[in-house]
């Protein structure tokens, strides 16, 4: 009977039907292909881009080289040298990242007590020579600076989840 | 099993026997068992202040502090019963309640006693919502930084200053919530050991000032290691952050240095991080400096030595090395001077009388365990101010002085030792020999037949006074007494008939004798046999050279290990003076100078003693190993021992296979094992003293932050009032004699030098001298330490 049945399904081919009508319902649906890079996929705020130091409104740098984000990084990607700044406040004199290490987990982010070092939305960068992975204290300001109205929009949107 | 000494009391259901009258909080402590505390300190007394440390006791109506409750017979105490539990969150809770939260850019953050008991007992949220408490920051001078706002009002730096320090620099001000720690009069704290209240601190109320905001706690390294700048060897923590020197921190060892460390050993290190460090080898060539490698530079200084050798002969070479070598490297310096067959070499630097070196003991010591000070009778101290020249043992006097014992001090100058003192005497240099023969003539039955002639006379022509009777009858009363001979004794023209009459006391009053000798490894040089008339192992044999007779004719080369010449010696300007008339001098040197640059021929860098391994044996006898560290980046610094070892091989000496400084040691393990430090000596050969009546003396003591040349280098250390003195001390009475009374500054001419001073009215000076600091920028360019000076009017 077994036999029988399977001969029936070959000979109509059954099976070679049922998968075009999957396609078929597929060629006829709604497409959800978007044109990267024309077109965008909807993000998260949550999204854990490249990384960004933020400033205050008055300009002055958020971060105040405690070093928690150092201390928590699991990749070890992070390395700060502080000293006291000529005002007497605790100050960064190196804070870089090593964008081949970090594993983009965002505990960085987490631990910061200032909401200095954030990642941002950014993530389509690329390297062209050794050593570009590094990313410095200028070029984090500068990305902060860069995309402050959104990773503030982003924080805010956030914030009655944390 | 009780019996009459113990009681039993029981402690979370734990039965414990102590002794009666014994706090709780030391019983816990003892048995592993934790309460919280901040207040409390195991060093300092008990002020049950912060309440932190409240504990349930059957039968009592309230909590109990356990620092301040002494055990009862049958005592049953709950540490963490809800009672218990509950008066120590309220107490978290008031803490906190000022405390602010900055704990990310506190320096003690990860490392703070607040944080830590505040895991365990703080709420998670807070209910006070009224302002906080706002304090102003002091300035409390170059090492300690204070945030005051922090403060939770332990006062541990309070009585820290009133029962170790012995000097009251820090108080409360105020009732409760306007309660102020502070100076009152803004001022630096002057306290030698002032940098102990920044491990006190419970919270980041006091920090270091030199390594502020550079490294958190949890980044550092840390390496065991000993103390380098006197002989008493204190043990330290050192923290590097990544490899290079970030702050040191006492290790606790009860016999040497307890918890505490001097502020020359915590702040040195800023020296090692100095940009003097010299980073390659270098060698003069036609007056140029050129760096070169390693390669180069010891064959060269192989050459210059075997030329020498070959040429002049060996008596044309010297060796001269800092007291505060390693005793690894001081062996290898003595078996390089044995295979060159070289008998100049020597660690004496700053000392100019060696008329009884020969008679001297084989090891040079205290004479009795550094622990032993603290339950000393009396003492008598000549030519030593401890409290700038071994902060410890001035700390173990002191201890001992407030349990009664009878501390007297002669010397050239009246020294606050922070301390309740039995006696102190002043006397010129000349004049502190004849205070000695006037204490040995009070002393009842002083047999004075064994003084040697010079002596005697003097012994003769005593004319006592009150004081010297009261000296003499504290050493012969006194159950366990003590003279000792300091550094300023040691470098005095008058040294040898100091140590006659100091000896003589000693012996006839059944009192032990002993020094306190310069650098960290003095006793350790006595053993290396580095002077002219010790053996390798300390043996004394006959000979008259020293380091004085080494300068006094130039030789045609000098190697000089770990010396600078314008700082190290008793008479900068003849030592300069004579290495620049040298034909080569080699320095071993962690640091370059410009004055180096002008007389030295070949630089050779070393590794500091962060970054060294090897050892020092103290005053006591003790010897301490210590590891090296990594060294420095971009320096090509090696071991000193590794340096000596290669020039061995070079010059094909026998005896430099070692692999490791501790196969240096391993050859003299059991001569290092009988060290038997017992100061016996019979001295019979004394100075002649100079006829220098009526004239101005000097004298002086390095100043206490510019010993070594790592001290000099520390920044910090250089900013406090201690490192910046530079003035010509003089007393009221001596000033008017020679019509200095309104005078502001003065020139002092010394021999051919002559440098222009600030000037002092000091009434701690004795009559007719005046003091002025060694080894600093200013007195480098003028004569010996001590000797006759002339003051004019600038």
């Amino acid at each position: 009977m077994r036999a029988f049945a399977q001969i029936i399904k070959s000979l109509f081919l059954i099976e070679l039907l049922k998968g075009l009508s999957l396609t078929a319902r597929y060629f006829f649906a709604k497409k959800i292909t978007i044109q990267y890079p024309e077109e965008k996929t909807p993000m998260s705020p949550r999204f854990r881009g490249i990384h960004a130091l933020r400033r205050y409104k008055n300009g002055e740098e958020r971060c105040i080289a405690c070093k928690l984000c150092e201390a928590v990084c699991p990749a070890l990607a992070i390395t700060i040298d502080s000293e006291q700044r000529e005002d007497g406040t605790r100050r960064t004199t190196r804070y870089d990242i090593d964008l081949f290490k970090c594993i983009y987990c965002g505990f960085c982010e987490e631990a910061c007590p200032v909401d200095s070092i954030v990642e941002t939305r950014f993530f389509e960068y690329h390297f062209e020579n050794r050593g570009e992975q590094i990313m410095t204290k200028k070029m984090l300001l500068e990305l902060g600076d860069q995309h402050e109205k959104q990773i503030a929009a982003d924080r805010k949107a956030d914030a009655p989840y944390r | 099993m009780s019996d009459s000494t113990t009681i039993t009391i029981e402690i979370d259901g734990k039965s414990i026997q102590v002794k009666p009258g014994t706090m709780l909080m030391d019983i816990a402590d003892d048995n592993d068992i934790f309460i919280p505390r901040f207040c409390y300190h195991k060093k300092l007394s008990v002020a049950a202040n912060c309440r932190m440390c409240l504990v349930e006791v059957e039968k009592a109506p309230k909590p109990l502090p356990a620092c301040a409750t002494p055990v009862a017979d049958g005592m049953k105490v709950f540490t963490k019963s809800p009672l218990a539990i509950a008066a120590q969150k309220a107490t978290m809770e008031f803490l906190l309640i000022n405390h602010p939260l900055d704990c990310p850019i506190c320096d003690q953050g990860g490392e703070c006693e607040l944080q830590d008991v505040a895991m365990g007992y703080g709420g998670d949220v807070s209910q006070y919502d009224e302002g906080k408490r706002v304090v102003n920051d002091k300035d409390i001078g170059p090492l300690i930084e204070t945030e005051m706002t922090r403060c939770i009002h332990c006062t541990r730096c309070v009585r820290f200053g009133i029962e170790i320090a012995g000097l009251q620099e820090l108080g409360a001000t105020g009732r409760g919530e306007n309660m102020r720690i502070g100076t009152y009069i803004e001022s630096a704290l002057e306290s030698e050991m002032s940098g102990n209240v920044i491990d006190l601190c419970p919270v980041g109320a006091l920090t270091a000032k030199p390594s502020r905001y550079t490294a958190r706690a949890w980044e550092l390294t840390h390496h065991d290691s000993i103390a380098p700048h006197d002989c008493v060897g204190s043990n330290i923590h050192v923290h590097t952050f990544r490899g290079l020197a970030n702050r040191v921190v006492p290790k606790n060892n009860e016999s040497i240095n307890e918890c505490w460390l001097s502020d020359r050993d915590r702040f040195s290190y800023q020296g090692l991080l100095s940009n003097h460090r010299l980073r390659d080898p270098m060698i003069k060539v036609d007056g140029e400096w050129q760096e070169t490698d390693w390669n180069t530079a010891l064959e060269k200084v192989r050459d210059t030595i075997a030329d020498t050798k070959e040429n002049s002969g060996s008596d044309q070479m010297g060796f001269l090395v800092s007291p505060s070598a390693t005793l690894e490297e001081m062996l290898l310096l003595k078996k390089l001077a044995n295979g060159l067959d070289v008998s100049n070499i020597d660690h004496r630097l700053r000392q100019v009388d060696f008329s009884h070196q020969n008679q001297q003991p084989k090891f040079m010591s205290l004479g009795l365990p550094i622990e032993a000070l603290d339950t000393i009778d009396a003492m008598l101290l000549v030519g030593s101010n401890p409290g700038k020249e071994q902060p410890i043992i001035a700390h173990r006097l002191r201890k001992a002085a407030k349990n009664g014992a009878e501390i007297s001090l002669i010397n050239h100058r009246d020294y606050s030792l922070s301390m309740p003192l039995h006696c102190q005497l002043t006397e010129s240099y000349t004049g502190l020999v004849s205070l000695l023969a006037e204490v040995a003539q009070s002393l009842p039955g002083f047999n004075a037949t064994s003084l040697p002639q010079e002596a005697k006379a003097l012994f003769d022509k005593a004319e006592p006074g009150e004081d010297s009777r009261r000296i003499a009858d504290s050493l012969n009363n006194k159950k366990i007494s003590a003279v000792v001979i300091g550094n300023q004794a040691i470098n005095s023209p008058c040294y040898s008939l100091i140590e006659v009459f100091a000896r003589a006391l000693a012996e006839q009053t059944d009192s032990t004798f002993g020094y306190l000798t310069e650098g960290a490894n003095s006793t350790g040089a006595c053993f290396a046999g580095i002077a002219p008339n010790r053996k390798l192992g300390g043996e004394i044999e006959d000979r008259s050279a020293n380091t004085t007779t080494m300068l006094s004719e130039p030789r045609n080369l000098y190697i000089l290990h770990n010396v600078e010449p314008e700082y190290d010696f008793a008479d900068p300007v003849v030592a300069v003076e004579t290495m620049i008339k040298s034909d080569c001098v080699v320095c071993l040197t962690p640091f370059i100078s410009d004055d180096m640059k002008i007389y030295a021929d070949i630089l050779l860098p070393i590794a500091p003693f962060v970054e060294t391994s090897g050892s020092y044996i103290n005053i006591q006898g003790k010897i301490q190993s210590f590891k090296g560290n990594t060294p420095v980046e971009n320096t090509q610094a090696r071991p000193a021992w590794k340096i000596m070892r290669v020039l061995g091989n070079l010059l094909h000496i026998d005896g430099f296979e070692q692999l490791s400084s501790a196969d240096v040691l391993q050859e003299f393990e059991s001569e290092l094992s009988a060290i038997k430090a017992d100061n016996q000596a019979n001295i019979t050969e004394v100075c002649v003293l100079d006829s220098v009546d009526s004239k101005l003396l000097r004298s002086s003591q390095v100043n206490m932050y510019r010993v070594d040349n790592i001290t000099r280098r520390a920044t910090a250390l250089q900013k406090t009032p201690a490192g910046q003195e530079d003035a010509v001390h003089i007393n009221s009475n001596t000033a008017a004699k020679y019509n200095l009374n309104n005078a502001s500054r003065v020139r002092v001419k010394q021999n051919s030098t002559a440098v222009g001073m600030p000037l002092k009215i000091d009434n701690s000076v004795a009559d007719n001298s005046v003091w002025i600091a060694a080894a600093t920028n200013v007195t480098k360019k003028l004569g010996p330490m001590f000797g006759v000076i002339e003051l004019e009017v600038d």
